[in-house]
């Protein structure tokens, strides 16, 4: 896959259809890959990579990059897709300066997890059928592919691309996933058990913003959090009462418009399920006010940006789920 | 040297923290390692490395500098510090525990920090030394030994059994305080376990990076390089390389507003932020190669310039492992080493 | 939180209400002299759209132990539409603050339209009552805030 995608992005630099193309560069280690903008088919050839550790979605990338002079190629997931797609229906991106090329989803993996099995001291990756064979400085060791793939990968939505120019590979379907398991499982705790889980999880937030700074809905030019004017800006949680507020207005500022590509929970230094915060609105939204799939289309309007008049009240809080 | 039984690790714990507070790090439910306060029952993480790290016991992420009470025309100053505890941190690894030199280094230099130095005073450090490097190891390239680590007191074990060895006058006091515990043992075996070690650290891909190319009198050859426009491009501007790692010092002091008083506190900062340095002006660095720049001219220039050519960075790897877009300490100076 | 004499728990609770239907009732259950608790703090908004869910928190954090937000009825927003998008919002908000486990029953939203002195009175009564029940707030609060 990954020479097919320098062919043609080759193809696309030289026929002038695209002066540039973004994808993911090489690194140090087997996994350490760096979303980064080509510019030539020396560059391509020396550093693109396309494997099983290329997670990062470039999406958000292409805010900046489809405002520059000239046509930029975006290799896109499926996932990558849908907020490339929310972004066309928020005008953030120009769509008309990115080529997009639809490729292939994962499951990709998670190195992490490879290293949470005691592997360390890696030195490369390799899948054959589905076991990793991986070489470390410490002799060979092997696990199931499986159980190294990426939370986000895990719980896929879709192998549809949303939004492309061209394919390759083959267009997949929307799937049913149990991406809202974690959640129903939350939501039938006692509120008790429920406050224990989230402050043993919020509290080990170091506030480093890469959940926020990753998401490609999150596209504020100037976060309230970082306005020293807003009353709110705190650059460290020093009270748990921050933890709590940060994450539940980021979660709120992208709710129905989260297309759950699953980033946030993917950088987080200190694995905290953020995506589960953003699930709970998909869910509710799902609930409440019929199926949304935010990044689907670019004219249906946002839930929070509509209303119906028979709308639930606000007090059916009190009447679902567990107190 | 003195020597105690490893499945008797829970006994010494027991015993320190009878005395005073002992924090461990601990493994995480998520896989992951903190140091937590001990408590009987907590088990020793035999991870490499905490994901945040040590230097949280001497300057932490947020800390109340002084309060503010307003009455009337006049503010009332109140001076919140207090005497520190005593306290052990246990299993420092040498790159964090060499970080703490380099935090002392600003910290310590006169005007001297009160705050940092009341727990600097009253805290013990006892290393572990590192049995089993990871690929994102870099220590040795800041002429750091993983098996020989600083600290008031260093620990090494061979499997068996954690030998103790102390290093100045602290360490000393801490070990006479659980000797009882520990027997003279045969350091053979340690030996060979050391000189594993170090063969490891040998064959890691970091291995053979060196400073050689970087230190104060580099300023304008790198930061005028054209590299930083590539190096920089994707970078997100989170504070995760920041916030992990364990020598990045820079802080902002800030007063909230509790609507009976004032709280001034002191938080970390970090140079990926927007407003980090913000001034009545406004910013001096506008763009995130701006941004991304001074981390690495900081750590890799300036910090030398000003310290008798000590970098600001220890080799720990964790911003290696943990920033989400893989850029880099070690990558920045590969492409920018200009031989 | 307040504590009275009798050492009796005394709620803050905190009312955001809507100046063209909410705050006129407010107004009303006055000039009626119909009692309803001083643990109410009334912030006058120009419409329940007006708040966002910082305002909610913030409220929380800076020692509210309940929050209400008043509004037109759906159907008589002042700006025809504000209060439907308010109560799409304001759902989704408590429903996640319950995901979090903090009490459900120091949210609420209640539409008091100008005529509703009774109502407003009434809905006051009731949600101090609620509150107080909760006792303090403490899963939302900000300890530096908290008055010793």
């Amino acid at each position: 896959m990954q020479e097919a995608m320098i062919n043609r992005a080759k193809q696309l630099l030289a026929d002038g259809t695209v002066n540039r193309v973004i994808g993911w560069k090489r690194g140090e280690f087997a996994y350490d890959i760096t979303p980064a903008v080509f510019d030539s088919a020396d560059e391509l050839d020396s550093d693109f990579v396309f494997d099983d550790f290329t997670a990062a979605n470039v999406s958000k990338y292409l805010v900046k990059e489809s405002k520059k002079e000239g046509k930029v190629l975006a290799f896109l997931k499926p996932c990558d897709t849908y907020s490339f797609n929310q972004l066309v229906k928020e005008h953030r991106v120009v769509r008309e300066n990115v080529y997009i090329i639809g490729i292939p989803g994962g499951p990709k993996l998670d190195a992490e997890k490879i290293k949470a099995k005691g592997i360390t001291g890696i030195l490369g990756v390799k899948n054959e059928n589905y076991t990793l064979k991986i070489d470390t400085v410490y002799g060979e060791e092997t696990m199931p592919f499986y159980e190294a793939v990426l939370d986000k990968c895990a719980s896929c939505k879709s192998k549809k691309h949303v939004v492309y120019d061209e394919l390759m590979g083959d267009e997949g379907d929307v799937l049913d996933s149990d991406r809202f398991d974690m959640v129903e499982k939350l939501e039938n705790m006692t509120a008790q058990e429920r406050y224990d889980f989230w402050r043993e999880q919020l509290s080990k937030c170091i506030r480093c913003n890469a959940c926020r700074n990753v998401c490609p809905a999150c596209t504020c030019e100037k976060c309230v959090f970082d306005n020293p004017a807003s009353g709110v800006e705190n650059k460290a949680p020093a009270d748990s009462f921050e933890e709590n507020m940060f994450h539940i207005i980021r979660a709120f500022h992208v709710a129905g418009r989260c297309t759950d590509c699953g980033e946030c929970s993917r950088v987080c230094p200190q694995n905290i399920p953020l995506h589960l915060l953003n699930r709970k609105f998909i869910k509710d939204i799902n609930e409440l006010y019929g199926n949304y799939q935010a990044g689907e289309d670019t004219t249906s309007r946002a839930p929070l940006n509509d209303y119906r008049q028979d709308d639930c009240e606000a007090g059916i809080v009190h009447e679902r789920g567990v107190e | 040297m003195l020597k105690i039984s490893l499945d008797k690790l829970d006994k010494l714990f027991e015993a320190v923290s009878a005395s005073q507070t002992l924090y461990i790090p601990v493994d995480r439910e998520d896989g992951a390692a903190e140091y937590k306060k001990y408590e009987s029952g907590m088990k020793l993480s035999s991870a490499l490395n905490t994901v945040r790290s040590a230097k949280d016991f001497f300057f932490p992420q947020t800390e109340n500098l002084v309060d503010f009470k307003m009455e009337g025309k006049n503010i009332e100053v109140i001076d919140v510090r207090e005497e520190s505890e005593d306290f052990v941190i246990f299993g420092v690894r040498a790159c964090d525990a060499r970080s703490f030199t380099i935090l002392d280094k600003v910290f310590l230099c006169e005007p001297v920090d009160s705050y940092y130095k009341n727990r600097r005073d009253h805290g013990t450090v006892v290393t572990m030394a590192c049995t089993r490097p990871a690929e994102t190891c870099f220590c040795g390239t800041f002429g750091i030994d993983a098996a020989a680590p600083e600290g008031d007191a260093a620990c090494y074990s061979d499997g068996e059994s954690l030998f103790i060895e102390a290093h100045n006058e602290k360490g000393q006091k801490f070990i006479d305080s659980v000797a009882s515990l520990f027997e003279d043992g045969d350091t053979a075996k340690l030996e060979a376990v050391r000189e594993k070690t170090r063969e490891v650290l040998k064959k890691l891909p970091l291995a053979n990076l060196t400073t050689d190319n970087f230190g104060g009198d580099k300023l304008n050859e790198y930061f005028n390089s054209d590299k930083w426009g590539e190096l920089s491009e994707s970078c997100l501007g989170c504070g995760t390389c920041t916030f992990v790692c364990p020598t990045c010092q820079c802080y902002d002091i800030k007063d909230f507003n509790t609507g009976h008083g004032i709280k001034r506190f002191r938080c970390w900062d970090s140079c990926m932020y927007s407003d980090f340095t913000k001034m009545a002006h406004g910013n001096p660095r506008l763009t995130q190669l701006e941004r991304f720049r001074q981390r690495f001219m900081h750590k890799l220039v300036y910090f030398p310039a000003n310290n008798n050519g000590e970098f600001g960075c220890v080799g720990c790897g964790r911003c290696l492992s943990k920033c989400p877009i893989s850029m880099n300490i070690v990558k920045v100076m590969k492409a920018l080493e200009v031989k | 939180m307040q504590v009275n004499e009798n050492k009796e728990f005394e709620p803050l609770i905190v009312a955001f209400c809507c100046n063209w239907c909410s705050y006129a009732g407010a107004d009303l259950s006055g000039t009626n002299r119909l009692n309803y608790p001083t643990n109410v703090k009334i912030i006058r908004v120009p419409c329940s759209c007006r708040v966002n869910p910082m305002f909610i928190l913030r409220a929380f954090q800076r020692g509210a132990d309940g929050v209400i937000l008043c509004g037109c009825h759906p159907g008589d927003c002042h700006y025809t539409s504000g209060n439907y998008f308010t109560r799409r919002r304001m759902t989704l908000l408590f429903s996640m603050l319950d995901f979090l486990g903090i009490e459900r029953d120091r949210t609420r939203v209640e539409w008091v339209s100008a005529a509703e002195g009774a109502k407003f009175a009434a809905t006051m009564n009731e949600f101090t009552e609620a509150v107080k029940k909760l006792g303090p707030n403490r899963r939302l609060e900000d300890l530096r805030c908290r008055k010793q």
